[in-house]
């Protein structure tokens, strides 16, 4: 198997997950964006694991490292959105302007 | 390898399919399912690149884990459920469309001009040598990134909880 078709794969999953966060209001939607892209960085990770043939495995241990830190992102995210649509009853994003002038 | 081709060829383009289907419906329970076959077909993939344990963890910690976070929060923030014209925001649509089709560009671009290797799927990884380098050489990595997730625990729940008892210890 050649490498190419992987790396442009991870690189159109990256591109929909920019899409998805600039176009999606709900905070909800934009946090499952953030996912399709750290999926995209971990297919490249393992899959130049695959294609150097590392002896210790780095690329795996990588992708295992940002699995846990994409759950401790899901767990703050979705415990800061739920304040905010504690707060402001509603959870879409360009409703939170606040900080912009 | 012609069969292991046309496996990753279909594979791939399954994966790109579904999840396109995550960014541009307009039902956000439909968005969240196809995350989970989007992250199942991301699990066949590392099976095909033979890293099994990896591909073991997507499932059990996305699509177990993550995915019902996801439609706990989805629910919980009363995000209307069924058909949503108001999901997107329609006035970023082309600018979105216009960043993403240009990373893409500039990514494949380079990825196809750099790398043109072959990858060597007759040595499959074993868990055991996995988890042996886990606890090895990379232990104290592991036991940042598991006090980080503790961390990040306490936080969520600190963030999250009705803070009662805080308002009453003030009035205090």
């Amino acid at each position: 198997m050649s490498v190419q078709p992987f790396l442009i794969a991870a690189a159109g999953l990256f591109s929909i997950g920019i899409y998805g966060i600039l176009v999606r209001r709900n905070v909800v939607m934009v946090l499952l964006s953030i996912e399709l892209i750290l999926n995209a960085v971990n297919i490249n990770f393992v899959v130049f694991d695959a294609m150097l043939g590392d002896a210790l495995l780095q690329g795996q241990i990588f992708t295992i490292f940002i699995i846990t830190i994409a759950a401790a992102e899901v767990g703050i995210g979705l415990a800061i959105v739920l304040m905010l649509f504690r707060n402001r009853k509603t959870a879409n994003i360009d409703e939170f302007d606040l900080m912009k002038w | 390898m012609e069969a292991l081709d046309i496996i990753s060829y279909f594979l791939l383009l399954s994966l790109l399919l579904v999840a396109a289907k995550v960014v541009t419906t307009s039902n956000v329970i439909h968005a969240a399912i196809s995350l989970v076959f989007t992250l199942a077909i991301t699990a066949g993939t590392f099976l095909l690149l033979s890293a099994e344990f990896v591909a073991l963890v997507i499932v059990l910690v996305y699509i177990g884990a993550v995915i019902v976070l996801f439609l706990f929060g989805i629910m919980i923030t009363r995000a209307p459920l069924g058909q949503n014209a108001e999901l997107d925001n329609d006035k970023n649509k082309g600018l979105a469309l216009a960043v993403s089709l240009s990373i893409f560009g500039i990514f494949s671009y380079v990825m196809l001009n750099t790398f043109d290797s072959q990858i060597n799927t007759t040595s499959g990884t074993s868990t055991e040598l996995l988890g042996e380098i886990l606890l090895s050489r990379f232990v104290f990595p592991f036991e940042v990134v598991s006090f980080v997730l503790l961390a990040a625990l306490i936080g969520g729940i600190t963030i999250a909880r009705q803070d009662n008892a805080l308002i009453d210890e003030n009035q205090i």
